[in-house]
């Protein structure tokens, strides 16, 4: 930094300070590996780039208003609740989302029980539902604790359970997928589908949230 | 039977979790290693994903379970309550019977 005058004159100026570095990505081993596996792709007519874009931009879209829509019918209608406890897949199809061969299980929260999604081997997440996963849950930390010490993570997130309710920490180590199904807030009878589906927050439908009583 | 693979274990069984380390890519969590779970549901066959990894067919499928286990027995020292759970989906060629050491 230059200092060419006296700051005891105290008068209002910018001081030159080194730019903040930019925060490009870098161009890592497997980053490489996919420019070059995907313009290989296209040079030999395989995909076009609009492929790779339209593929791209719909995973991009996806965001939890599905999952949302799947907890609001659950929370007004026993008969499909029960089916989506027993074939996930199948009652995500009944709500009109395409979630192809996804094995998705719903587990639901209750007085008694609390539960919550986690993929400690890499980071699984119910993206047909849900959309791309936030940061957080991929990162180390929330994956190498919430098995561990789900309920002082919970409360790093504001979620304090009581000591009497069973917390559930559910590990997605293979093919099947994970949705929690929240408590529904009291004061909510009168509420539609579409108004119930707006309480729902994705961060309720992971596990590490419970949605807030009216 | 799934592709010629007998499902073992049903809903309720007491099963152990192999302690083995073997190299690569495997599918079991390090920390559930030689821990003692309940069969919590059948979750169907799938096309081994320690095989699929190494771009073999990972057939015949092997037979998926969910495990629940006991967080205070996977960790000793656990501090939340000692009825809480943990489940993970483990592959039957990684469980055994809970009497076979």
């Amino acid at each position: 930094m230059s200092d060419d005058h006296d700051h005891a004159q105290d008068h209002p100026h910018i001081h030159r300070s080194p730019p903040r570095p930019d925060q490009d990505d870098t161009l890592t081993y497997y980053r490489a590996m996919e420019a070059a596996v995907r313009e290989l792709l296209i040079e030999k007519k395989i995909l076009t780039a609009a492929d790779v874009r339209r593929q791209v931009e719909s995973m991009d879209g996806r965001n939890p208003s599905g999952g949302a829509r799947m907890v609001a019918r659950a929370w007004r209608d026993p008969e499909y609740r029960r089916r989506m406890l027993s074939d996930g897949s199948q009652a995500a199809r009944e709500v009109g989302l395409d979630v192809g061969p996804l094995k998705l299980v719903v587990v639901e929260n209750t007085p008694s029980v609390h539960n919550v999604i986690v993929c400690t081997l890499c980071s699984c997440y119910p993206r047909m539902l849900l959309g791309l996963p936030p940061d957080w849950y991929k990162s180390r930390n929330y994956r190498s604790r919430v098995v561990r010490e789900p309920r002082a993570v919970l409360g790093e997130f504001g979620t304090e359970i009581p000591s009497d309710v069973q917390i559930r920490v559910h590990d997605s180590t293979a093919d099947m997928r994970y949705l929690v199904l929240p408590r529904r807030p009291e004061g909510t009878d009168a509420l539609s589908e579409a108004d119930l589906a707006k309480l729902v927050t994705r961060d309720s439908m992971i596990g590490v949230a419970v949605i807030d009583q009216n | 039977m799934a592709d010629g693979i007998a499902f073992l274990f049903n809903v309720g069984d007491r099963v152990r979790v192999r302690s083995a380390f073997p190299i690569g890519h495997v599918r079991t969590p390090y920390y559930v290693r030689g821990k003692y779970g309940m069969v919590e549901r059948v979750c169907g066959a799938f096309p081994n994903p320690e095989e699929l990894a190494y771009a073999r067919r990972g057939l015949p499928a092997q037979p998926l379970y969910r495990v629940r286990f006991l967080q205070c027995e996977v960790w000793p020292d656990y501090a939340g309550q000692p009825f809480d759970v943990l489940e993970v989906d483990i592959y039957q060629h990684w469980l055994e019977a809970e009497d076979v050491q």
